[in-house]
């Protein structure tokens, strides 16, 4: 991550120690996860112990410290959309993307969460994927959803090495 | 715009606004709260922008996106005042139809009017709609009325009235002797008298004070407080005020959760325009009062709700608990007196300074007074957001407003207070909804999350979630929660696999009560109750669990099998195709069986076996029945 954009965002908050949490939350949501470099930008600029940050990081669930993938799938499994069957929605997304919650595939493709509650609790079950919340969802419709952005990240995949000469098809071979 | 720099100049401004406004002009709002933007108010927005202007009606329509309007399972809601025609799950191909047939014509468009799923009737206004009929929404009631980013808008529903009388013709200390007659219980969870709590942080010493807003909804299944500070932030921000100059606090905190982003968008234009107009800053109009306030966004932490873990939040800390005493009032926010507030419970001021402690306290009953927003949510036909006055019952919220249970299913019990509440059975559904019956009841208020189960919901397992979801969220700092809670799930983790034993339900009590008799924070504290009062309530399902293998409720994925019934199966391979795991064998034509050894139990089947069929079905606590011979399988 550019370090001038770190610096703007710590500049935005003055510099504070206080904003500490604020200052990860930019960056987190600005960059998707929060990188080491970044932490260490942090610790400096704010003069905060990197011990102070680590335990900030990772007593917050929503900061990141490795990379997340391309498309970010949350699955809400508060109370109401539990009585409503998100557990099978859960698993469906496990099996469609091969991802358990909290993790990332290898391709750095999907990342899957859960969370506690979106607030959205007439609509469940819901699942948000990149941003977008889709409520009253079934099982069925989920993997529909989920199969559409596989199929299209194959595509690229295959578009990429139609186009490649054959030193980056190696590349990119070795990068999956 | 410049300043407001007094009253007076305010109440010209209000009537100025009001002057421009024409009541008999027809008004079209969308609802776009959270949950109608995900079911596609933005693209009604864009579709109604559009056929105004194309259909030349601008001049004679205003159009109005509001905040949340409660009944969130029928978004996207359109309303077109003055009449309060009520369209529901309004898509952008019904735009035009509105416009050349409602506006223009005054037709009804029966197509996009409530049906009640139990008489059939249709409802033409929201004031004839079950689920709003009989609520009484003095809190939430002006979101369907405001745009939440216009200032205006809030001044022409009397807003800043309350600080207005608060600042220029009440003393603090009226303020929150007012407040206190009016016997307000906080709106978070324990329901602490609120003026009680104002008093402390007022008379506690020191000269910097703060007030602060708890808008850290962490409790899965409430949602109140989210609808309330994207819908109506200036109520929020007008009480936040008054609070601050009743305590002498000259700077305040609003503390969001990250996950409600449009609730932190409309606060920072609502805290814009509010500074722009001089209704924050020096020197309040002209009243001598100052007040700043700051928004601070939660990273996802669910113990950050608890006021202590909060405050350290709010310093950058980990939002890890401290011991009270000494409570906020006396020392919070870097040690300074602190006095903070649930969401609901500052929007619950401006009204009562505009209509005084007596109108407050007439509402509800002798301990809780005023109304109470509940998110009514599960199984249940209408889901939504009610507000009722206390006291109203528990049957009438849900079967009256709520529409009871949808598929015919049959009632179980409806959880209230989250984690940290209970469940209240068939037998109880008839007590009064305040505070203290609930407590009685083994429930609690809780912050107003009301999860109604039917049937298909298994007890223990819900119990299992609950402490799942606070064995996660348990910061570990004391022991008797972080281990109490995960021992407690180990047993109940057991239980729904099948792995029970006698003496279980014994132990989880022991444990139950040594854990809320010794945890530091109230995380720990009333962790054990949704254990406890499951137990109490439903302790033949624990003992099905324990001593056959068996859920009651066809629930746990481990105590269940998945049939096809022979005689039912017409060989359409509905299930076949939508079996992820090719458990299903069959064929044209042919009766399907599901090979139990590959079968994931996903549910899969059931959910695409055709209604009129009806082939699929759960067991628990029996044997499967033997698979129809090959040879057999033959349909027709």
């Amino acid at each position: 991550m550019d370090i001038g954009k770190i610096d703007q965002i710590i500049d935005k908050h003055q510099s504070e120690a206080s904003s500490l949490i604020q200052i990860l939350l930019d960056i987190q949501n600005e960059n998707n996860w929060l990188p080491k470099e970044a932490l260490a930008r942090v610790s400096e600029k704010l003069a905060v112990p990197m011990s102070r940050i680590q335990h900030i990081t990772t007593f917050y669930k929503h900061f990141s410290l490795s990379p997340k993938g391309k498309h970010e799938i949350h699955v809400c499994v508060g109370t109401a959309c539990h009585v409503r069957g998100a557990e099978r929605i859960l698993d469906v997304v496990e099996e469609v993307t091969g991802v358990k919650p909290g993790e990332t595939d290898p391709d750095l493709n999907f990342s899957v969460e859960t969370v506690s509650c979106l607030g959205c609790c007439a609509l469940g079950p819901v699942i948000v994927v990149d941003g977008e919340i889709h409520g009253n969802v079934q099982q069925a419709g989920t993997a529909e959803v989920l199969m559409a952005l596989k199929r299209a990240e194959t595509a690229e995949f295959l578009d990429k090495l139609e186009h490649a000469e054959t030193a980056e098809v190696l590349n990119i071979c070795a990068c999956q | 715009m410049p300043r407001i720099k007094s009253p007076v100049e305010l109440e010209t401004l209000r009537k100025e606004i009001l002057s421009r406004r024409d009541a008999d002009k027809p008004c079209i709002t969308l609802c776009s709260g959270s949950a109608c933007h995900a079911t596609g108010s933005g693209n009604v927005a864009a579709a109604l922008e559009q056929e105004i202007e194309k259909q030349g009606v601008a001049a004679d329509v205003t159009y109005r996106r509001t905040g949340c309007h409660g009944f969130c399972e029928q978004g996207p809601i359109v309303v077109i005042y003055p009449q309060g025609i009520c369209y529901l799950k309004v898509q952008p191909e019904d735009i035009a139809e509105i416009i050349s047939a409602t506006i223009k014509e005054q037709k009804i468009i029966e197509r996009l009017l409530y049906v009640d799923v139990n008489t059939g009737e249709k409802a033409t206004t929201e004031e004839e709609i079950p689920f709003y009929k009989n609520q009484e929404r003095l809190v939430l009631g002006a979101n369907r009325k405001i745009d939440p980013k216009s200032l205006e808008d809030y001044l022409a529903v009397e807003g800043y009235q309350a600080l207005v009388k608060a600042l220029f013709a009440m003393t603090p200390e009226q303020v929150v002797g007012e407040v206190k007659n009016a016997k307000l219980r906080g709106r978070g969870g324990a329901g602490f008298p609120s003026g009680v709590k104002w008093d402390f942080a007022r008379n506690a010493p020191g000269d910097k004070k703060y007030v602060v807003v708890n808008c850290d909804e962490g409790d899965p299944g409430a949602y109140m407080d989210r609808s309330v500070m994207e819908g109506n932030p200036f109520a929020v921000l007008e009480g936040l005020m008054i609070g601050a100059y009743a305590i002498g606090a000259d700077e305040g905190y609003i503390y969001v959760r990250q996950e409600y982003p449009l609730a932190v968008a409309n606060l920072a234009i609502a805290i814009k325009k509010a500074e722009e107009y001089g209704l924050l800053g020096q020197d309040i109009l002209g009243s001598g009062f100052d007040f700043t306030v700051k928004v601070h966004r939660g990273a996802g932490a669910f113990i950050c709700g608890e006021e202590t873990s909060l405050l350290n939040s709010l310093e950058g800390k980990p939002g890890e608990p401290n011991a009270r005493p000494p409570f906020p009032a006396t020392r919070g926010l870097w040690g300074k007196p602190t006095n903070i507030n649930n969401v609901e419970t500052w929007a619950n001021i401006p009204l009562i300074i505009n209509k005084g402690a007596d109108f407050f306290s007439a509402i509800g009953t002798e301990g809780s007074k005023g109304t109470k927003i509940f998110s009514l949510v599960g199984k249940v036909n209408n889901t939504g957001l009610v507000e009722v006055p206390m006291g109203v019952s528990m049957r009438d919220i849900i079967f009256k407003i709520g529409g009871g249970v949808p598929g015919n299913k049959k009632f179980k019990a409806v959880q209230t207070g989250g984690p940290s509440g209970g469940c209240i059975p068939e037998s109880l559904l008839d007590i009064k909804v305040d505070f203290d019956e609930l407590t009685q009841a083994g429930a609690m208020m809780g912050s107003g999350g009301m999860i109604v189960m039917d049937e298909d919901t298994c007890l223990v397992d819900i119990a299992r979630y609950f402490l799942a979801f606070l064995s996660d969220e348990s910061c570990g700092k004391c022991t008797p929660c972080r281990e109490g809670i995960r021992q407690m799930k180990k047993i109940l983790t057991n239980m729904t696999r099948g792995l029970g034993q006698e003496g279980d339900i014994e132990l989880l009590q022991e444990l139950a009560e040594a854990t809320k008799g010794s945890s530091m924070c109230a995380l720990g504290k009333t962790a054990p109750n949704p254990v406890l009062s499951t137990i109490n309530h439903f302790r033949d399902e624990y003992e099905a669990h324990i001593r056959e293998r068996r859920c009651p409720s066809l629930s746990c994925k481990e105590l269940i099998a998945f049939i096809i019934d022979p005689q039912k199966c017409k060989g359409c391979g509905a299930c076949f195709r939508k079996c992820p795991a090719e458990a299903i064998t069959g064929g044209k034509k042919r009766i399907h069986v599901i090979e139990q050894e590959k079968c994931t139990k996903c549910g899969g089947c059931l959910e695409a076996c055709p209604a009129a069929f009806g082939a699929v079905y759960k067991i628990s606590g029996e044997p499967v029945p033997e698979a129809i011979p090959e040879e057999s399988r033959s349909i027709g």
